[in-house]
């Protein structure tokens, strides 16, 4: 008798054949319930639960206040809300500037590493350390050089401008403080992109650009014509990253500017934040939570399938 | 209704009992505060406390900007982190209605604390709820007001002296109005003093807590500013925004634009010590709490500082702060936490309580006849307090003076709108939550 066989004729049998009288299909749903558990009880319950407060004049820090449904006047209030419309104005410049600017970054510098040159790899490891802080410790920092009177930034501007150090505020200035959070933001997650941007570049085989050298294509007409349509499905799935990510940005701008100066750079997860736990209109606040996932819900549901026509063709 | 109102008697009677005769030998109460100067002041007076009665002290300080947050959440999950607490004079209203915070009637009258010991204005904004009533919630812990300081070693070199007479016909002297402050202030903006240049004035800026709204308020009080119509409470319109509320805000802004250091978009209470302890401005708006500290600073304390009331303008008035001390209902040391407080209401506590830095509030310190002569700004402080005004104390105050920073930072800062258009929208915004609240 072989040492297998020997083995299995003194294992005991009986817990084999109680999972044998399960189906596979009960032994998977075991499997699979403390993770559908988990889910239901952190995700799916707040969910529901923030919808049913979003009809409610709940506030968290009253709650000897009867409850009482208010219908739909909370969504009525915020959609009719100068203020709101006001951050999410905000929010989508913020948005669009940051997505564009990290876009053509992020490819470029993904392109360029992918050249392998000499100590190429290095270099990608020196790109990649900004987005490996904590984003705290980023604005935390950026405000020390962005201080108008001893901050790096404003002597790095002055010795190549000339213009006086204490002369402008990145953080305090209407027109330069949304910037500013634009370029922090830019310093941190583009080399996220570039990383994605990466992966979609090395996944084009060699051969195809060997057919094109065949052919006499010239480096431009690769580029338009197999380097970018190739990578096209990458670069999109980093812009929806971003732009989810952009989307309900709060960390940076509110240790950066806390939405100032005046509302200037009050994106609206930072609107939504005071008033769930500042004002602590937490019935108001849930609507607009709810407001918010919609939107991002709806416009990423549209990208991922614009996304996956691109992917098919 | 009738039988929970016995059983808080009954509580309240324990409570009391429990108070008088607290055999709490080894036992640790904590007591919750911001952190900042008179808090280091607090735990060395309280070490009498624990010498006197055998209960340990523990204290959990946060610092300002968090403070209102960290504490507010704290009551309102009804957390046992802190047995006492000296929270700021606009949470009474809240804090008295969501029942955060001890009744204390019935344990002041058996203990025979009276509280026309204190200095009235303090009772009014720190102890009672509905406002004036006589119903408290807290033993007055520590006064405070809106002051300003300024540098008066530059005021007294006879050169600025003599320039400053020739431009404004007048000596160069802490101001009286907030006309003479800007033009203090813009005398000193961008001048060279001992090779440097120096700024007019450092005032709260701050967006993100109630910085702006404090600095905002000691010029919109001195212009006179009543909230609501005394005849008809919450009826705002025509009193917020009124001719001399929009004049007083136009004047602040003024000032911001003239005469603070660049950058000082969002300065609070930190960010004008740091300008004044650098040397950067001439005058500082402050609270008279951060004052013993200065006066004592290496670089510019002692003859180089002075200190002077919030100035007037049409009335004279400051901005009040200060807290007063309270026991929190969730708290299972009440009995020890009464007895603090009863000890802490005793004028030789009190006046040792003044002697370390901390701003006691009771006639037996305040009119001590040698009271003003016991601290450089002690004078002043006394004036202040005769003359301060609160921002609305009611259960929805979080909500009021975020909407105030908005409107006050957008206009002031953002340069959005005219200051009328800023205190008309600010209207709108209150009669909203307090329509919501049920006031009007």
């Amino acid at each position: 008798m072989r040492f297998a066989e020997k083995v299995a004729t003194v294992t005991p049998a009986a817990p084999a054949r109680r999972v044998r009288s399960l189906s596979d299909r009960t032994i998977a749903w075991l499997f699979i319930a403390p993770t559908i558990v988990l889910l239901l009880a952190i995700n799916v319950f707040p969910l529901i639960w923030t919808v049913r407060l979003s009809f409610t004049n709940y506030r968290a820090n009253r709650m000897n206040v009867p409850l009482r449904d208010v219908g739909l006047q909370h969504y009525n209030d915020i959609l009719t809300s100068p203020d709101v419309w006001a951050a999410m104005q905000v929010t989508a410049r913020f948005v669009i500037a940051t997505i564009l600017i990290q876009t053509v970054l992020g490819f470029a510098l993904a392109w360029l590493v992918d050249k392998k040159f000499r100590g190429h790899g290095l270099w990608t490891t020196v790109i990649l350390l900004p987005m490996m802080l904590s984003p705290a410790v980023v604005g935390n920092f950026w405000t020390f050089l962005y201080q108008p009177q001893i901050g790096l930034f404003n002597y790095v501007v002055s010795f190549f401008t000339g213009i006086p150090p204490s002369s402008f505020q990145m953080l305090g200035d209407l027109t330069l403080s949304p910037w500013a959070i634009v370029l922090v933001d830019t310093w941190m997650w583009t080399p996220y992109v570039m990383l994605i941007c990466l992966a979609g570049l090395r996944s084009i085989p060699d051969y195809i650009y060997e057919a094109a050298e065949v052919d006499r294509a010239s480096k431009w007409r690769q580029f338009w014509t197999i380097t970018l349509p190739m990578a096209a499905p990458f670069i999109m799935l980093a812009v929806l990253f971003r732009a989810i990510e952009n989307f309900k940005m709060f960390d940076m701008v509110n240790l950066l500017t806390g939405g100032g100066p005046g509302s200037t750079t009050e994106v609206a997860s930072i609107t939504l934040k005071r008033e769930a736990f500042e004002k602590w209109r937490t019935g108001y606040s849930s609507a607009f939570a709810i407001i918010l996932f919609v939107t991002v819900f709806g416009l990423a549901n549209i990208y991922v399938k614009a996304l996956n026509r691109l992917k098919q063709r | 209704m009738k039988t929970l109102t016995i059983a808080a008697g009954a509580l309240a009677t324990s409570l009391v009992c429990g108070a008088g005769a607290a055999h709490a030998q080894g036992k640790t109460i904590t007591l919750c505060w911001a952190a900042w100067d008179p808090a280091n002041a607090l735990v060395e007076l309280s070490k009498d406390f624990t010498a006197k009665a055998g209960v340990n002290m523990k204290f959990e300080f946060v610092p300002w900007p968090n403070f209102a947050d960290r504490m507010l959440n704290e009551l309102n999950s009804k957390g046992k982190l802190c047995d006492l607490i000296i929270g700021d004079s606009q949470w009474i209203g809240g804090s008295a209605e969501n029942k955060h915070y001890v009744k204390l009637n019935d344990f002041f009258a058996k203990e025979g604390i009276k509280m026309d010991d204190f200095l009235p204005a303090t009772v009014y904004a720190y102890s009672t709820w509905p406002k004036g009533s006589p119903n408290y919630y807290a033993l007055p812990a520590m006064g405070d007001a809106l002051g300003w300081t300024y540098r008066k070693d530059w005021f007294s070199r006879p050169e600025l002296q003599a320039e400053f007479k020739q431009k404004y016909n007048r000596d160069l002297a802490p101001p009286k109005t907030w006309t003479e402050l800007k033009q203090v202030a813009e005398f000193f903006q961008n001048r060279q003093i001992d090779g440097k240049t120096v700024y007019g004035a450092a005032i709260f800026t701050e967006r993100g807590s109630e910085g702006i709204t404090m600095g905002a308020t000691a010029a919109l009080y001195a212009w006179g500013l009543q909230y609501d119509d005394p005849k008809k409470p919450y009826a705002m319109a025509g009193f917020t925004n009124s001719k001399d509320a929009v004049e007083a805000l136009e004047f602040y802004k003024s000032l911001y634009k003239c005469c603070t250091p660049p950058g000082y978009t969002n300065a609070y209470m930190q960010e004008g010590l740091d300008a004044f302890k650098s040397g950067q401005v001439a005058m500082q708006m402050n609270w008279f709490a951060f004052f013993p500290g200065l006066s004592k600073d290496e670089k510019v304390g002692g003859d180089k500082i002075g200190f002077f009331v919030n100035p007037a303008q049409k009335v004279e008035a400051s901005t009040l702060g200060g807290q007063g001390i309270s026991v929190v209902s969730y708290s299972p040391n009440q009995a020890e936490a009464l007895a603090y407080i009863k000890w802490f209401a005793q004028p030789d506590v009190q006046k040792k309580w003044w002697s370390l830095g901390g701003y006691a509030v009771h006639k037996a310190v305040v009119e001590d006849p040698n009271f003003t002569k016991s601290a450089p700004f002690a004078a002043d402080f006394l004036k202040a307090m005769g003359g301060v005004k609160d921002f609305w104390q009611e259960p929805a105050y979080a909500q009021l003076l975020l909407d105030m920073q908005k409107r006050v930072h957008d206009y002031v800062v953002a340069d959005k709108g005219t200051a009328k258009e800023a205190l008309d929208l600010l209207v709108k915004d209150w009669q909203k939550t307090f329509t919501e609240e049920g006031k009007i």
